[in-house]
């Protein structure tokens, strides 16, 4: 019997072109996977109601990753980040932190969760000994507390006592001009907005102890409709309403606010106004107390709007408050690196203590990393809104020398020092 | 708990006129959207957990469309219809081949709708929530009855849900169409067996369910933040209405809709730490008491 060859590729010629094809597109990642490459473990919420958030972070890491590469890397390494979503749940947090640096072979983390996550994210990184950096966490005791301090575990972030003293220095100095005694409060109602909301409420009172709380709002985080919130603060009659409600509960409640006319009713003050969220809201009224979370035009200086503006072309968005606080960071790990010229975690933990950097989002062009792992002298500021940008108008620098001298006193209290 | 704010706010007509115009909005928004989950669990006896994203939708599509055409009416009807054909498509394409199966598989593809949806959403749309901001027609000061605020806005949103309500309860009840699909949620064995086509029906009253819910977010768009996952918080609602209304009673979710609004109206002045505690206290009593909900039909 003859065989007898059918038109077209053969099984093996195929098989061999299939071959070629898969080297050929694979190439690339194996390219990738050079041992050479420094990898960056970095998690986030990438996802969900708040993910706009760490969609900031990361479009912020990867202009830092094309600039630092651009340097030359870190150590003669180029760098590459590897992103995860955690969903912002802690456990998730947590196990794709060991991941990353595990299985991903990551040698340093940039953890961008929230305070539940990083909390979290602490203990692995304590159990590591890997180098991290939280760029997100707000919850002061994350650092301030020597208990829950880890050896190679810094902050780059806001913190909420920070922002708790200059905000009730301003709103103090605010309510005592305007005559304001009477206030409500409307906060998320979970961990973060109530101990947030006790916070600022315990300053407040030490820099003004006649006001008086009319009304507090606790409405669900995501909760699609504010309506019985709004109505029920306008019943309280508070001459001035301080509100932590943030993205895209912010911009709800101040759209559902617009329509009873809330804002002509009661002063407004809110230290979580952010671009997305300015941008988010049509009809933003003025004179809302602001705080500046992340400002184009605070510090008003050209490093400042350069960096507003590169990121603006880039991703076509405005950065937020975590897009600075992610910069900074790979600012301290390539300003540490080079100092210790390793990335042992140790080497790094001990170059990074005590540093000073040059950064656009200093008050005065610097951040300093203090000995207690977190950062001080970054831009705090409060002015009021206007409804075309800048969106924040009249911003007026917090007074660090205060914000520290009142942090130290609570800090005594909580008896962390 | 504050029983002497409440007794304040319901002895001062500014205080009854300004809580119960919050209680109707609430409520009548939440009937637009149960309404569906109840006409579809009448008549094809399933529960569609994947409602909330017709809701999500609606939203969405009526935030596109008003980007392109800057008419606030356009974008509710693209949304509501848009939806009604979603509804078609998604009875038509998966609910259809589950309608004899076990209730959990029912279930799974609700399920796996929202998550891919949810997804689609993040794709089309980014993750980030958007805001589509005030018609400019309704970007008027409120105006005031006995002292107590209504947002013009508010006043023609209940207006327009009152009008489907008493729409969608004539309409089942003196229509011919209507007599149908009461009679196929009675028995729908017999209702196919006298000729009706019950595939045509069944379809319609998924479009009916899915056009109602995209109304309802289009209608709520541009004073809700537009979210992936957004449909899930109006579902859980949604499902207490149809349960305390009675499941597949079109009154008994304008009935329960309207307690509900009613009770976040004014449980958030006297009850702020349990308003919602109070929603299920009352589902809990009602089902106690009686079983098959307010206006639903005993087993």
């Amino acid at each position: 019997m003859t065989r007898t060859r059918k038109p077209g590729l053969s099984r093996r010629s195929t098989l061999a072109l299939m071959g070629a094809g898969a080297a050929t597109f694979a190439a690339p990642w194996v390219a990738r996977a050079d041992s050479k490459k420094l990898m960056i473990g970095m998690q986030s919420i990438l996802s969900g109601p708040i993910a706009l958030l760490g969609t900031s972070s990361r479009n912020a890491l990867l202009m830092e990753q094309d600039r630092i590469n651009a340097a030359g890397g870190f150590l003669g390494r180029q760098i590459e980040f590897v992103f995860r979503d955690s969903k912002g749940q802690p456990q998730e947090a947590a196990r794709l932190a060991r991941e990353l640096v595990n299985t991903n072979g990551c040698e340093l983390l940039v953890d961008a969760e929230a305070s539940s996550g990083a909390f979290a994210v602490q203990e692995v990184v304590r159990s590591l000994g890997v180098p991290c950096i939280h760029t997100n966490s707000e919850t002061s005791s994350l650092t301030a507390d020597p208990k829950i301090r880890a050896p190679t575990a810094f902050r780059v972030a806001r913190q909420g006592v920070h922002d708790a003293v200059a905000g009730s220095i301003y709103l103090s100095g605010y309510a005592n001009t305007n005559k304001i005694n009477k206030w409500a409060t409307c906060a998320p109602d979970y961990a973060y907005g109530r101990d947030t909301t006790a916070q600022y409420l315990e300053f407040f009172k030490k820099f003004k102890p006649d006001i008086e709380i009319v009304t507090e709002a606790w409405p669900k985080l995501g909760q699609p409709d504010f309506t019985e919130v709004i109505t029920k603060l306008i019943q309280a009659k508070p001459q001035a309403l301080f509100t932590l409600l943030y993205a895209g509960d912010l911009s709800a409640f101040v759209n559902q606010g617009n329509i009873y006319a809330l804002f002509a009713q009661m002063k407004v003050a809110t230290p979580n106004v952010d671009y997305p969220v300015l941008a988010a809201i049509k009809n933003l009224p003025a004179g809302i107390q602001s705080a500046t979370r992340y400002l184009e035009t605070f510090p008003d200086t050209p490093a400042n709007k350069a960096f507003g503006e590169a990121y603006l072309k880039r991703w076509k968005e405005r950065p937020t408050n975590w897009s600075w606080q992610n910069t900074v960071a790979m600012q301290f790990y390539e300003a540490a690196i080079k100092k210790a010229n390793s990335l042992d975690g140790k080497a790094l933990a001990a170059a990074l203590t005590g540093l000073k950097i040059n950064t656009p989002f200093g008050v005065d062009g610097t951040i300093t990393m203090r000995d207690d792992h977190t950062t001080i002298n970054y831009a705090i500021g409060w002015g009021q809104t206007t409804p075309k940008p800048p969106f924040i108008v009249d911003v007026k620098p917090s007074d660090w020398g205060k914000i520290i001298e009142y942090e130290t006193e609570w800090k005594k209290q909580q008896k962390y020092i | 708990m504050d029983l002497d704010a409440l007794g304040a706010c319901l002895t001062t007509p500014a205080c009854v006129v300004t809580q119960t115009t919050s209680g109707l909005i609430v409520g009548m928004l939440l009937f637009l959207v149960a309404a569906g989950v109840t006409l579809i669990f009448g008549v094809l006896k399933i529960v569609n957990f994947a409602h909330g994203t017709f809701y999500m939708l609606g939203g969405y599509v009526a935030y596109t469309v008003l980007g392109v055409t800057d008419s606030y009416t356009l974008a509710v009807l693209a949304g509501a219809l848009a939806m009604a054909v979603f509804g078609v498509l998604f009875e038509r394409a998966l609910i259809s081949r589950v309608y004899n199966s076990d209730v959990l598989m029912q279930l799974l593809i609700c399920y796996a709708v929202v998550l891919i949806f949810d997804d689609v959403v993040k794709i089309v749309w980014g993750p980030e929530f958007h805001a589509m901001g005030m018609p400019a027609a309704f970007q008027v000061p409120p105006f005031f009855i006995a002292g107590g605020v209504v947002p013009p806005f508010y006043a023609v949103l209940i207006g327009i849900a009152a009008l489907i309500a008493i729409i969608l309860g004539l309409g089942l009840s003196l229509t011919r169409f209507g007599k149908t699909v009461r009679a196929a949620a009675i028995n729908p064995q017999m209702v196919s067996a006298l000729g009706i086509n019950t595939t045509l029906l069944f379809a319609i009253v998924f479009a009916i369910g899915g056009g109602l819910a995209g109304m309802a977010g289009a209608l709520a768009a541009p004073v809700r933040s537009l979210s992936p996952g957004m449909g899930f918080s109006i579902l859980i609602e949604s499902f207490i209405v149809t349960v305390i209304g009675g499941m597949g009673s079109i009154l008994g979710a304008l009935v329960a809709a309207l307690l509900i609004g009613m009770v976040r109206g004014f449980g958030t002045i006297g009850f702020p730490q349990f308003t919602d505690g109070l929603i299920y206290i009352m589902m809990i009593a009602i089902l106690l008491l009686r079983p098959q909900g307010l206006f639903g039909r005993a087993s």
